[in-house]
């Protein structure tokens, strides 16, 4: 089951339509093509394709419940999902809830600023870009690292690497990816 | 008007928190400091969006057959939440802290372990623990050095030490090669929230006797 890729724009407008009128044809094509992406994410981080599949379903749950709560002036809705994706497998290993940062200040007034949306999509989407031209052995790490559950010492234990190349390679990653950013 | 911290912490331990590789021990210090830096708030919007991109960049997987069917059924009748206002808050105790303890500081529980030390331990497991302590205005911790990683974060008052001056929000990470022994600042008493994945090891006789009973 693939889908066609859509920008960020469009995912906005689906999850605003969850939060805003219950759609569920938006929840379903955002389903479509999250989460498959979302299980392929939990199973690169260790899970089974069962347990995977069961902690996707929670994942896709959580984003009807929590529609209201996305801010697209502060992230794409694929970095929303990545965060709800990241906690819910913490929350299955541990048995407490990860801690996450006191949300910022915010008022019924507040609606983001419409050219904040807009410059953080085409930032997403860059970024994107930039990701998929990194060289494969610094993409493979960048990837390697966001999998989870391994500090950069345990990922160069892992892979047979010094620690020093592997801290190299993420730096210099690290700044090809921000360089998109900006 | 707040103070911005001085002392923010690392990209590396930033992005290890964004791909939630740390234990709940660093994660609940991380969690407070972002709570109380702008800065480190917004490299972190910046490494969860790698995750993001990470995310969207992945080759799909095969979903259950009945995996949309059952996603829509579950979400059959539930209301979104509602988004609540929030407000500024003037606690001391960041909300991660303040979650563990049950209140602000009046709230904390704590345990005296002499000289006026006082500690209160919020989270313990196989990977680390997570505590809070309260050293008397200018008094001293004893002198020790780390067999792991110790993070410290400033909650009120201040301390300084062989690396400098560390106000609140700011945070200090400790390795091995760290041999330290932080000072409160006169005026007020300091409280820290310190996580560490190892016992710290004190240079004294004395306080490597009561080290088991402590608990540090």
């Amino acid at each position: 089951m693939t889908y066609e890729k859509k920008s960020d724009a469009h995912w906005v407008a689906m999850v605003l339509a969850i939060a805003e009128t219950r759609d569920r044809s938006a929840f379903a094509e955002l389903f479509r093509y999250f989460a498959p992406r979302v299980k392929a994410f939990l199973m690169k981080s260790g899970a089974d394709e069962s347990l995977a599949e069961e902690c996707m379903q929670d994942v896709m749950a959580t984003l009807w419940r929590k529609a209201k709560m996305y801010d697209p002036g502060r992230a794409s809705v694929a970095t929303w999902i990545f965060t709800i994706a990241r906690n819910r497998k913490i929350d299955l290993i541990r048995k407490s809830a990860r801690p996450e940062p006191e949300d910022l200040p915010w008022g019924p007034e507040a609606a983001p600023d419409q050219t904040e949306v807009v410059a953080l999509q085409q930032e997403s989407q860059r970024l994107a870009e930039a990701l998929r031209e990194l060289p494969e052995k610094q993409r493979i790490l960048i990837e390697r690292a966001y999998f989870g559950d391994m500090t950069h010492n345990e990922i160069a234990a892992e892979m047979g690497l010094p620690l020093g190349t592997v801290k190299s390679r993420i730096r210099l990653a690290l700044d090809r990816l921000r360089h998109s950013m900006t | 008007m707040t103070i911005e911290p001085k002392h923010n912490i690392s990209d590396e331990l930033l992005m290890s928190y964004a791909a939630g590789a740390l234990s709940q021990a660093f994660d609940i210090v991380v969690a407070s400091h972002v709570s109380l830096s702008p800065d480190s708030r917004v490299r972190l919007d910046g490494f969860e969006s790698i995750g993001g991109a990470v995310l969207d960049e992945m080759d799909a997987a095969d979903l259950a057959e009945d995996s949309l069917d059952r996603a829509l059924a579950r979400i059959e009748g539930v209301e979104p939440e509602p988004r609540e206002i929030r407000l500024r808050s003037d606690a001391v105790l960041p909300e991660p802290v303040q979650k563990l303890v049950g209140g602000d500081i009046d709230a904390i529980e704590w345990r005296g372990i002499g000289m006026g030390v006082k500690q209160a331990v919020l989270h313990d497991d196989d990977h680390g623990t997570a505590r809070l302590l309260y050293i008397p205005a200018g008094g001293e911790m004893p002198r020790h050095t780390h067999r792991g990683l110790e993070m410290t974060l400033v909650l009120q008052g201040a301390y300084s030490d062989e690396d400098g001056r560390y106000g609140r929000g700011d945070i200090e990470v400790a390795g091995q090669e760290t041999h330290h022994s932080p000072t409160a600042e006169a005026g007020e008493a300091c409280i820290c929230l310190i996580a560490t994945d190892a016992r710290l090891k004190f240079d004294g006789l004395l306080p490597r006797i009561a080290q088991p009973f402590i608990g540090i």
